[in-house]
């Protein structure tokens, strides 16, 4: 018996078949351990007996799909999370920066954009702003048109505020948003140079060489193999010496590109591209 | 030495956890053949030392466990704070960001019930010390899946609930002082 694949692994990977085929959103290479938790969360909360019927559903009904993209992909953000990156960004990268005529800075999987204002801001108060595109993608629509309206809960301002006075803040934050009762809406004209993108590490490719790839906690959600293949982007993207922020808990150890990256901040786990 | 054995131990702990770990994982002898996965409640916002007290106690390596991590026999892995940890496969581990369950991420329900569907009954899993209801659910589920329960008899705990509540939903655990514990997994690695 226990030689044959569970019937709801079958079912898991039949979905995720039919999802590719159907949308051409691939999430057959995801790790399986956090999509079996999240497809289970999301047969009980969408009502269906089973895998299989909410496959049936989500092939016939073209508005499952939004829902089914909540729980497939994981929206979970902070302003300036992980203070300490913010800083080493702010004391050991930006000094490179400064060196180059003009910047692209990329963003990939930027979910509701918290992550993306965080640099321009950074950027802003650095004084490179001006010189710089952000190019700012995701896969889930919703996200990145959170991301382009950049309003956030009032409840969650205090955080941001707290971490941007952490991660070496030049500015007061709420020099960058108006309030309302229970929002906070970010100033338009942190969007000035930034382009949004539906944009998939899995299936899309690089569009530009940039000075510094920032994708944290989005290869978490991959196997090995797709986080190879998107790695592999990164160091296409990236010139010699571009840089490349990972999440807190993320590595380049295990991968097949580690050769082709130093690491730069070791703690903030931030890394160099090696002459290719 | 023999090869490394089928199998894994996983460990949930909250309040208390730092001694009860302290009776524990320091008097494993360092030909412990399982990979060991700890799950602590650890506030998100702290840097977690746990991985570095217990590598310094123990004859076993400690580690505080990144993504993609691969599992070593012998070797202590540390969930990190802010990010629930999962079993991939029975070679791998994988974090995530998830909303956290019952107050926690990490959390242990769901370490452990990703470890129950990796390794079945070829798994471990013991609640230890704490003052809420995290890793009783997981308990079931590794009971379920023909997994080993253990619980910390809530009597030496320092704090009773967990136990308490992990002995509630999984009636046949094994309750055993933290010496039992010891001795159980001694007997595992000969
Ligand atoms: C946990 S959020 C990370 C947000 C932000 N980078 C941070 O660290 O705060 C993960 C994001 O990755 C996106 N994502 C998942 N798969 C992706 C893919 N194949 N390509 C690009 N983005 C992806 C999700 O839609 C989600 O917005």
């Amino acid at each position: 018996m226990e030689t044959f694949e569970r019937i709801e692994d079958i079912e898991i990977r039949l979905l995720l078949e039919a999802l590719y085929h159907r949308y051409h959103y691939d999430f057959r290479n995801y790790a399986m351990s956090s999509i079996r938790r999240r497809l289970r969360q999301a047969r009980e909360q969408l009502g269906f007996a089973t895998i299989s019927a909410l496959q049936e559903s989500a092939l016939h009904d073209p508005d499952m799909l939004p829902k089914l993209l909540r729980y497939l992909t994981v929206q979970v953000s902070e302003m300036f999370r992980d203070p300490g990156y913010f800083r080493a960004i702010r004391e050991k990268v930006v000094p490179h920066l400064r060196t180059y005529p003009s910047l692209k800075i990329w963003i990939a999987g930027c979910s509701s954009g918290e992550e993306l204002y965080s640099f321009v801001i950074l950027f802003r108060e650095e004084g490179l702003e001006e010189r710089t595109i952000f190019y700012a993608t995701d896969i889930n629509p919703e996200a990145l048109a959170q991301a382009e309206a950049g309003v956030y809960g009032l409840d969650r301002i205090r955080l941001f505020t707290e971490n941007h006075r952490h991660a070496g803040g030049k500015t007061s934050l709420s020099d960058h948003y108006r309030s309302g009762y229970d929002r906070c809406v970010f100033d338009r004209s942190l969007r000035r140079n930034v382009v949004f993108s539906d944009h998939s590490l899995v299936t899309d490719q690089v569009f530009g060489e940039m000075q510094f790839v920032s994708c944290r906690n989005v290869m978490i959600y991959f196997d090995r193999i797709l986080q190879d293949r998107a790695i592999g982007l990164f160091s296409e993207a990236l010139p010699r010496n571009g840089f490349l922020g990972l999440g807190a808990k993320e590595t380049l150890r295990f991968s097949s590109h580690a050769d082709a990256f130093r690491e730069f901040a070791r703690e903030e786990k931030i890394y160099r591209r090696t002459g290719a | 030495m023999t090869g490394p054995r089928e199998g894994a131990v996983i460990i949930g702990a909250s309040a208390g956890a730092l001694d009860a770990l302290s009776l524990i994982l320091p008097r494993l002898g360092s030909d412990f053949p399982l990979p060991i996965v700890v799950v602590v409640h650890v506030p998100p916002d702290k840097r977690s030392v746990l991985a570095a007290i217990f590598d310094a106690k123990c004859r076993l390596r400690a580690v505080e466990a990144e993504d993609k991590e691969p599992l070593e026999a012998g070797v202590i892995y540390f969930a990190p704070p802010d990010y629930h940890l999962l079993i991939e496969d029975r070679d791998t581990i994988a974090l995530s960001n998830e909303d956290q369950v019952l107050f926690s991420r990490p959390s242990i329900d769901v370490a452990f019930e990703s470890a129950a569907e990796v390794w079945g009954k070829a798994l471990t899993g013991i609640v230890l010390t704490g003052a809420n209801q995290d890793g009783a659910m997981g308990l079931k589920a590794i009971a379920a899946a023909g997994g080993t329960a253990i619980v910390q008899d809530p009597r030496e705990a320092y704090a009773r609930a967990m136990p308490e509540a992990a002995i509630e939903a999984c009636p046949d655990a094994l309750v055993l002082k933290a010496g039992g514990i010891v001795s159980y997994l001694q007997s595992v690695s000969r």
